[in-house]
């Protein structure tokens, strides 16, 4: 169902690991990168290619969160709504988002731009509240920052300032 | 104290094998590769080197039960946990994201010492960036001749494979994350069988933490002497990463000797309370699974495993997180609560249903429809699912449960009877 150059990177893959079954993780993420979900019938090749069976690839895609089965926006945000973060307000980040966007968490917008998701914590407690743009972990969030992102992004610009953390906030907003 | 683990954090290009070399790296591995493995494990038992990923461990004695002459069939594995998913923890980032080489070099003399042939990094998948900054250290280290075939003319042959995770918090357990490196749901198995036994694809394997590594090859180069005179005592040694994060003023990592106080954590390095004016009401010292102390309990407290044991709760990971005294602690507790129900993996009855009850009756408290009965029913709930699962899951869980209800009940209580929170900002 893939190209030849595909193919082949899924065979270099599957060449790290004492066995085939080990790679099933890595071609799920390999097959997400290039689709943006993990398509049904991606899901029997990678059974294809690890020696497992379909309910096997199917399992471990439903347990890890990270794998989608659907197909979601351009670019999916990521909340982190744990601890660190909520204590920084990420609730209040999160609400600010939902009503510039139009959605709730779990929806796309009809432009299929943007997907709110919401995660748990992220690792980027430090530099809370952190928004997970696709890849990107955008750190020391705030509304001002997110809306400048959110805006570039909709016009088709590149992101005003570059993914990490931004500058230190005093205040936390929301109380 | 000197910079030890994060010497090269903040140096121009600290993520190349060219600045990494220029500042005396891989020497140690040379020097480890002239050394008899067990003289190395010896050198680790004799720092004191605990396991920074949670448990606390002994690494050498860890190290000690793999087998010095491993069957061809069976070779000898070392996996490096990055899992990092404890809330509240993000230390181990600051190493992988910057000085990937030291976690490299780490591996590789950890595994020299073990007679393992393969190590496998398993980070988290969230952390694209840091799985991609060590694919690129490690083709470097290849080139370089430090990965892979008889490195540096020793005779001994080690490939390393960076393996990520797919977002489930679980595969921080250690027999949850063999069982995902072998291409499976992330559900953790009984020990014994120990995984220095029977490990990934049932090979001798041992586990640890990316800081516990990253220690080695300073005991390695320094002694061990030098890495236990830093410290508490014999039982807590060397320099130690703290992450804060919270109601602080300057939160990050912080690498301070192993049983600094953690006040002084909070007030000098963490630059103090966020808001002026307002007073610290809590602090969760090791990550969320860890139970929480109450303001008073934390005056005069060192940060290491000991210490913290004797005040009720745990060193963990070291991801201290700071409440001041605007914080509704049901709020937390809640959103607590409702990670450890997200991420329980299901196998077993007391967790799967106990993390949802957990959960649900918090729920039910904060939107004011909650009982007096409620806070009895909620301990009992937690009460029943310590010791009785297959991984500490549902002990995580039920921890801080109990502890948020014991010291702070009087919150708890004001739910019940008001229906909000007695704080302000609640």
């Amino acid at each position: 169902m893939f190209d030849e150059q595909f193919e082949k990177r899924a065979d270099e893959i599957l060449a790290r690991y004492p066995r085939r079954e080990s790679a099933v993780m890595p071609l799920l993420h390999l097959v997400q990168e290039r689709e943006g979900y993990v398509p049904l019938a991606a899901e029997r090749w990678v059974a294809e290619k690890t020696g497992v069976s379909p309910a096997h690839v199917h399992g471990v895609v439903t347990f890890y969160t990270m794998f989608r089965t659907e197909r979601h926006g351009r670019y999916v945000l990521h909340f982190c709504t744990t601890v660190s973060c909520m204590l920084r307000g990420v609730d209040h980040l999160l609400a600010h988002a939902k009503e510039k966007l139009g959605i709730e968490v779990g929806e796309t917008t009809p432009d299929g731009l943007f997907t709110i998701l919401t995660v748990e914590c992220l690792g980027s407690c430090g530099t809370a509240p952190v928004v997970q743009v696709n890849d990107d972990y955008y750190e020391d969030m705030d509304v001002a920052r997110l809306d400048a992102l959110l805006d570039a992004l909709a016009a088709g610009k590149e992101p005003p300032f570059p993914p990490g953390p931004g500058p230190r906030r005093v205040l936390v907003e929301g109380d | 104290m000197e910079k030890v683990l994060t010497r090269n954090v903040g140096i121009e290009g600290s993520r190349t094998i060219q600045v990494y070399r220029k500042r005396g790296g891989y020497e140690t591995l040379a020097k480890a590769l002239r050394m008899d493995p067990d003289a190395i494990i010896e050198e680790v038992k004799a720092s004191g080197l605990r396991g920074r990923g949670g448990a606390g461990f002994p690494a050498g004695v860890k190290w000690s039960f793999m087998p010095k002459e491993p069957a061809p069939e069976r070779p000898n594995y070392l996996v490096c946990n990055a899992d990092e998913s404890e809330p509240g923890t993000f230390k181990d980032r600051v190493i992988i994201e910057n000085d990937p080489h030291l976690l490299l070099e780490g591996c590789l003399c950890s595994a020299f010492a073990m007679r393992a042939s393969r190590v496998f990094i398993y980070i988290r998948g969230e952390y694209v960036l840091g799985a991609r900054v060590l694919e690129r250290a490690i083709a470097e280290a290849r080139e370089a001749g430090f990965v892979g075939e008889d490195i540096l003319g020793s005779g001994w042959s080690c490939d390393i494979v960076v393996h990520r995770g797919g977002g489930a918090y679980i595969c921080g357990e250690e027999t949850a994350l063999m069982t995902s490196i072998e291409g499976r749901r992330g559900n953790p198995r009984l020990k014994p069988p120990f995984p220095a036994q029977f490990g990934v694809y049932g090979h001798p394997t041992t586990i640890n933490n990316v800081e516990t590594l990253s220690c080695v090859p300073f005991i390695i180069e320094r002694g061990a002497s030098w890495f236990a005179s830093i410290g508490t005592d014999e039982r807590n040694t060397g320099p130690k990463l703290y992450g804060v994060s919270g109601h602080v003023k300057n939160p990050g990592v912080f690498e301070l000797p192993m049983g600094t106080e953690l006040m002084e954590i909070i007030e000098e390095h963490a630059g103090g309370m966020l808001r002026e004016g307002k007073a610290l009401k809590a602090v969760i010292p090791g990550g969320s699974s860890t139970p929480v102390l109450r303001a008073d309990e934390c005056r005069g407290l060192r940060m290491d495993f000991d210490s913290v044991a004797k005040a009720g709760s745990m060193l963990g990971s070291a991801a201290i997180i700071v409440m001041d005294e605007t914080t509704d602690m049901v709020a937390v507790m809640e959103r607590i609560a409702h990670f450890y129900a997200h991420e329980s993996c299901g196998q077993c009855t007391p967790c799967r249903e106990g993390t949802g009850w957990i959960e649900k009756i918090l729920h039910r408290i904060r939107r004011g429809g909650g009982t007096p009965e409620d806070l009895d029913l909620l301990d009992q709930v937690a009460a029943n699912m310590q010791g009785v699962t297959i991984c500490p899951l549902a002990d995580a869980a039920a921890m801080p449960c109990r502890s948020f209800l014991e010291k702070f009940r009087d919150e708890f209580e004001h739910y019940v009877r008001h229906g909000r929170s007695p704080v302000a900002a609640g």
